[in-house]
């Protein structure tokens, strides 16, 4: 079993795929609804504090937006456990959601500085592209460079 | 318990910074709520094209759908607080538009903020404060006139000020530095009372304002404890007799500054900065100091420079201070340091805070900063437009609580 980084790691498509195949998602679990009623479309079920955004230090520069930083502070310890990573871009918010588009360029960054292996996908926009969605990552859940970490 | 108010939360980045508990703390200080609109994903995934503006960041499409259900009517709140990440140029282009967006199609009261961690629900009180005030006490705002004899004391982190007003006239006033709150207080109060020529167990009522209101309001007995955003908005517009139509509001103070967007006397948008002391009436001080004038010289000193005559490679009240010195050592004339200190503090105030309120004429300084010649001059070349001084203008703080408070003394006798 490998861990597999899902971005946006809230995805519960995405940490369903991963595991199904037999890995490890590395997620922050939310409950999507349909109704947004909380602060913010990521809002975590979490008790963030402000010392969070001073652990996201280590990932990015106090220049760095606070909301930035504290994303950071949770994914990433998630990022550094992570054998793999699936990535989603631009993916519709009811799919999962990181809420800043800033954390996101860090977060693939990240990743590809890390030199995992990562599968990078465009979000799906008819059925045609989900089902080649779901089986690109099916394949690359069960390619070699996946497997070895097990 | 005054009336609870509802203030609808535009934000992003409020929670992983870990500072949503703060914003709701200070909230619950006034009496008032924080509320989400609620939205759909569709409102979200459309807003761009409805609002204009398109942003990367989801939250951000988040916040313009919430904006535009409250201009749509589909959300009943009194009041708005927009807030995004301080740093994040993304963030400040949607905050500000939608703060502009909520104060065009709204008459709702809106304040815009950018926070870091260390944002702490001590800096967001004299902001929730102002904002639920106005949305609480629009029929108190409107007053125009002061009557009776009333009292305001205004306890400043710099001076303490005090006027007794009699009929809508000043006919007493005390100012004297901030050194122990309360002593300070009772002395500008005895200076003024002396001055009125009256008692104090004559007064009708008496309003506290400035960062000491809440300990001299108590010790005091106040009827009417009130921060500085809406007194030195209603007491500008009374001493410039510019209480219709639109108006700006500027106060420099000695650790922060008031820039207040003004219609028919009550004040709309307003931004309070407090951040970096450069842009202070404490790096006036200083300078004074370091000129060896005193700082009720400073303005006609800078009236006589040239600002441009001086290199200043920082607004820091350190460095730049630091340039102004340097200058002085290769033979700068003492005036072209006074007019660049005066032009240093007004260009920051211009390039940070003017930028987000609808600055109207007319513009109207006040604060104990306005009478700094140099300041209001050098505001003016920035601005391209006339800066009115009123009479009393380092009394405004003390002067709008004593007019406001009479409206107290009114409705209680009625």
């Amino acid at each position: 079993m490998s861990k597999i980084l899902i971005y946006p790691t809230n995805s519960l498509v995405l940490a369903d795929l991963v595991d199904r195949f037999g890995h490890e998602p590395l997620t922050i679990p939310q409950e999507i609804r349909k109704k947004v009623t909380s602060v913010g479309l990521d809002s975590p079920p979490l008790n963030i504090t402000p010392e969070d955004p001073k652990i996201g230090l280590k990932y990015a520069a106090v220049e760095v937006p606070s909301g930035v930083r504290g994303r950071m502070s949770l994914i990433g310890p998630l990022l550094e456990k992570a054998d793999a990573a699936v990535v989603v871009n631009d993916p519709e918010a009811t799919f999962g959601c990181m809420g800043c588009a800033r954390t996101n360029e860090l977060v693939n960054f990240l990743i590809r500085a890390k030199k995992i292996p990562m599968l990078e996908l465009p979000y799906p926009t008819n059925e045609d592209d989900a089902r080649d969605f779901v089986y690109k990552i099916a394949e690359f859940l069960q390619s070699s460079e996946v497997l070895k970490h097990e | 318990m005054s009336e609870n108010v509802k203030i609808a939360q535009l934000s992003c980045g409020t929670e992983y910074s870990g500072i949503q508990p703060e914003i709701e703390a200070a909230a619950k200080q006034v009496n008032a709520e924080m509320v989400f609109a609620d939205v759909d994903y569709d409102d979200i995934a459309r807003i761009e094209k409805d609002f204009g503006l398109e942003v990367a960041s989801p939250d951000l499409k988040l916040l313009m759908a919430r904006a535009k259900s409250i201009v749509d009517g589909k959300t009943d709140v009194d009041a708005v607080f927009v807030a995004t990440c301080f740093r994040c140029a993304e963030a400040a282009l949607a905050r500000s538009e939608v703060r502009r967006y909520i104060y065009e199609k709204t008459s709702l009261p809106v304040i815009s903020y950018s926070f870091t961690e260390r944002t702490t629900s001590g800096t967001l009180l004299t902001r929730m404060e102002a904002l639920t005030t106005m949305a609480r006490r629009k029929s108190l705002l409107a007053r125009e006139r002061q009557t009776g004899l009333t009292a305001g004391i205004d306890s400043g982190s710099t001076t303490t000020k005090c006027v007794i007003m009699k009929d809508n006239e000043v006919i007493g006033t005390g100012w004297v530095p901030t050194t122990k709150v309360l002593d300070s207080a009772d002395e500008a109060f005895n200076t003024a009372l002396e001055s009125a020529g009256i008692k104090q167990s004559e007064l009708d009522a008496l309003g506290t304002t400035g960062y000491g209101r809440f300990l001299i309001g108590d010790k005091l007995g106040a009827d009417l404890v009130q921060e500085e955003v809406t007194v030195n908005s209603k007491g500008a517009v009374f001493l410039a007799d510019k209480q219709k139509g639109d108006a700006t509001v500027i106060d420099i103070g000695g650790m922060d500054n008031k820039a207040i967007s003004v219609h028919d006397g009550i004040p709309g948008m307003f931004t309070l900065g407090g951040i970096c002391a450069g842009a202070s009436g404490r790096f006036l001080e200083i300078t004074a100091r370091r000129l060896g004038v005193e700082i009720t010289k400073l303005g006609d000193l800078a009236l006589k420079g040239n600002s441009k005559n001086i290199e200043m490679n920082s607004y820091c009240i350190v460095f730049g201070i630091q340039s102004l010195v340097n200058s002085l050592s290769t033979g700068a004339k003492p005036e072209d340091v006074a007019a660049a200190a005066c032009y240093s503090v007004a260009e920051q105030v211009f390039e940070q805070q003017l930028q987000e309120v609808e600055v109207k004429e007319p513009v109207i300084m006040v604060g104990g900063s306005s009478l700094i010649a140099g300041l209001p001059k050098a505001l003016e070349d920035l601005l391209h437009v006339e800066v009115h001084i009123p009479k009393y203008s380092q009394f405004i703080g003390a002067v709008g609580s004593a007019l406001l408070v009479s409206g107290l003394v009114d409705t209680s006798k009625k």
